[in-house]
């Protein structure tokens, strides 16, 4: 009985609370205002507006994905592998995992590993259920697991400027970059080193 | 006593929340999207959802409350400007035509989860919608019955421009639930799983990076078209978008608990 009450307490304190959130100056029109935590493959959390100040690629993907989830880091390196070093090092590349229920930071650490990624440009993150939607809604991604564990989903590599805005998205994936999605990434590291 | 303290709690809760839920029970369900990978029935589990769909009076309140939700302040990824709430008449203003008990509609889908998570809450999936919305006052599953289908074909065929009634003025079904059709579009958690927006199937290489996953969604039952349309509206629809007749409703799901007891 007694625990009934404090659970009925406490759900109205944590309505009372619920509505202080500190709203970040950041511009209304960027994804970063998402308030979900994310966690890297080294198990440390994050909110998307820490990654605030550089562009970056942004892509959702899951750790058993069998068919496109390779391809989309085949992407991110085949933009990488376009770029300058200069520009390398100004664009940064996130992954999120759609997939919460197996994909640990053990499982993304894994694919780090396999795929030899440079986790000072790339991060491999993961976050519940309901950030996951909330993140395929605010980049547009449309998924939905499937009764053997995959996700029927679609894919697109997002290109985001420093403020966490949508500047262009490909739906090409593979190791040879899309030329007009490459020639964008470009225009906007140049346009925000020049800041 | 015990059951007067519950009750306390329960009522207050509602009026806090707006809006009171009913325990809608276990069950199994074809539902009318039929995907390669799940043809079979949908076992559903038990879940709570609102009695009626949300209303202008209670999300004022709750935008009252979430000053980050008003009309103007809601950051432009999370609500389109031009549209939402656009026609109540300030941003903590119903206006003369916007009735308190009328549901609320100009909602964007991240505003009508956000609304449902103050709550302790989330949107009902599409198969907790659709199996809900499946009965009628006396039976669980009225879909085969020509009357039925009949009665939610009417609703589509009013014009447009007819003011969209109060909350809680129909039937209620045999869970105890309202408004399910007739009244509203309401949007779903999953709403944007559904996949049927765009050409996911019969593609060839060039577009096979769109969509990942071998699973094809056919809608074989022909006689439910009334329903489909909602999947069709659903599935045209970005999350950041609102429209003049879609609202929501929320749902909960059962804590592990209660659920092994049923």
């Amino acid at each position: 009985m007694k625990k009934l009450l404090f659970a009925c307490l406490l759900s109205f304190t944590l309505f009372g609370h619920a509505a202080t959130q500190k709203p970040a100056p950041l511009p209304t029109d960027s994804v970063m205002q998402i308030s979900d935590t994310f966690t890297n493959q080294d198990g440390r959390d994050f909110k998307l507006s820490d990654r605030r100040g550089k562009p970056q690629l942004v892509a959702l993907f899951y750790t058993s994905c069998k068919y496109i989830c390779p391809l989309i880091i085949d992407s991110g390196k085949g933009i990488d592998n376009a770029l300058t070093p200069a520009e390398r090092k100004n664009l940064s590349i996130l992954l999120i995992s759609m997939d919460p229920a197996r994909d640990t930071p053990e499982a993304l650490m894994f694919i780090v590993n396999k795929r030899k990624l440079d986790t000072t440009r790339w991060t491999l993150s993961r976050t519940d259920e309901k950030g996951v939607r909330t993140i395929a809604a605010l980049l547009g991604i449309r998924y939905r697991l499937l009764a053997d564990g995959e996700f029927n989903h679609t894919s697109a590599l997002i290109l985001l400027d420093a403020e966490g805005r949508i500047i262009a998205r490909t739906e090409t994936l593979g190791s040879k970059p899309d030329p007009v999605f490459l020639a964008t990434v470009k225009k906007t590291l140049a346009s925000s080193t020049k800041r | 006593m015990r059951r007067l303290i519950l009750l306390a709690c329960f009522v207050s809760t509602a009026s806090l929340a707006g809006g009171a839920y009913v325990r809608v029970p276990a069950g199994e369900f074809q539902s009318v999207l039929k995907y390669e990978d799940n043809k079979g029935k949908q076992k559903i589990a038990a879940f709570d959802m609102m009695k009626q769909p949300v209303t202008n009076a209670q999300f004022l309140e709750f935008v009252q409350k979430n000053p980050n939700w008003q009309r103007g302040k809601v950051p432009k990824v999370f609500a389109e400007p031009t549209h939402y709430l656009s026609h109540w008449q300030a941003p903590l203003i119903l206006a003369a035509n916007v009735k308190p008990n009328q549901p609320v509609t100009q909602v964007s889908w991240f505003a009508a989860s956000a609304f449902c998570e103050a709550q302790g809450a989330r949107l009902p999936t599409w198969n907790e919608w659709e199996y809900t919305a499946a009965a009628d006052r006396t039976r669980r599953d009225a879909r085969s019955d020509p009357a039925w289908r009949e009665s939610i074909l009417g609703w589509y065929a009013k014009p447009a421009s007819t003011p969209i009634a109060d909350v809680g003025k129909s039937a209620a079904n045999i869970y105890g639930i309202q408004d399910l059709n007739g009244l509203i579009w309401e949007w779903t958690e999953d709403y944007s799983a559904m996949l049927v927006s765009a050409d996911n199937r019969n593609q060839s290489d060039p577009d096979k990076s769109k969509f990942c996953g071998a699973s094809a969604l056919s809608m074989e039952d022909k006689e439910s078209y009334a329903v489909m349309m909602r999947v069709a509206m659903l599935s045209s629809l970005e999350a950041v978008n609102s429209t003049s007749n879609l609202g929501f409703r929320c749902a909960k799901s059962l804590p592990p608990k209660q659920v092994s007891k049923k």
